[in-house]
């Protein structure tokens, strides 16, 4: 029993260093990091400025762009998922894409769509 | 007794990875449902205005653009404090994780300016539904924030002590995950609740 155990206990270990060196194989570099925080900056730069500026019928569909296009930023490089096993990305979609699936429906059913 | 809850730390799936990390993801992915749910409850009410203020007269478009800013940034300095965890690095570890708690408390401390501004303007919680709908989506992620500064704080407590159990790499970026997402929601939040007119 005690065997088994120390053994599982040095194979978990070995599972672990691999992960952690994988992880630091697959993490951006520093310099990385700050070029995708100033382009989510900018992004939401323009974003605030919608605000006050006119973008007629582009107002709308660009806001809606530009809050997709950081959100899947932050998920890809912050978060790594971009980099990690795919078993993540299958947990996190799954619930992104049933949670966006039910309540489009939801607000459908109250015509949320047609004001 | 000791064996086995050393063994347990080390815990992975039969796939090969940390069941801590998959919890997590799960976790993240059920929270969708969650502020979904909020979300989708705000986007139908925000309209319902029978009395008090309606949203265009209450929200600070600048103020909340400079809180939305600094949340944004808590996730840069959250990345390096994993980077540096990843690296071992624990005095730049704790440098980042306390940077990140005070930036977190910087937009806690901007929601509560932001709740007493619009209590003081008549907008209460039982006001109207978009009164209602405003505060538990927007307190619900108040409290969400609330709870990482919590961690973080907790992290750089124990691991000043050097009694992180397990990798602490992993549990760095595990506390990382959850921040970041906390993030993305109020992505999603600052756009449609407050840039998207009624």
């Amino acid at each position: 029993m005690t065997t088994h155990t120390t053994e599982h206990t040095a194979a978990s270990h070995g599972d672990r260093a691999h992960g952690s060196a994988e992880h630091a194989e697959h993490g951006m570099s520093t310099r990385g990091y700050i070029n995708i925080a100033l382009i989510l900056a900018a992004i939401t730069a323009l974003e605030v400025s919608t605000y006050y500026v006119d973008f007629g019928p582009l107002f709308l569909p660009a806001l809606l762009i530009m809050m997709v296009v950081k959100f899947f930023m932050v998920v890809s490089y912050f978060m790594h998922l971009k980099f990690d096993n795919k078993i993540f990305s299958w947990m996190f979609y799954a619930g992104l894409f049933l949670a966006v699936g039910v309540y489009v429906a939801a607000l459908g059913t109250f015509h949320f769509f047609l004001r | 007794m000791a064996d086995t809850a050393v063994a347990h730390e080390g815990h992975t799936s039969s796939t090969g990875i940390s069941n801590v990390k998959l919890g997590m993801w799960l976790f993240l992915g059920s929270e969708c449902l969650l502020f979904g749910g909020l979300i989708s409850t705000y986007m139908l009410y925000r309209g319902r205005v029978s009395n008090g203020p309606t949203p265009e007269q209450v929200y600070d478009i600048p103020f909340t653009s400079v809180s939305s800013f600094v949340l944004l940034m808590s996730s840069l300095t959250m990345v390096l404090a994993v980077s540096a965890a990843a690296k071992k690095d624990d005095r730049g570890t704790n440098l980042w994780l306390v940077v990140t708690a005070l930036l977190g408390a910087t937009f806690v401390g901007g929601q509560v300016y932001e709740f007493t501004a619009f209590y003081n303007e008549g907008l209460g919680f039982t006001t109207s539904l978009f009164g209602s709908s405003f505060y538990t989506l927007t307190g619900f992620h108040g409290v969400h924030v609330t709870v990482g500064i919590i961690m973080l704080m907790a992290l750089v407590a124990i691991n000043k002590r050097s009694r992180v159990p397990g990798s602490k790499a992993e549990t760095v970026e595990m506390i990382g995950l959850y921040w970041h997402f906390v993030d993305i929601v109020w992505i999603i939040i600052f756009t449609l609740v407050y840039l998207i007119p009624v």
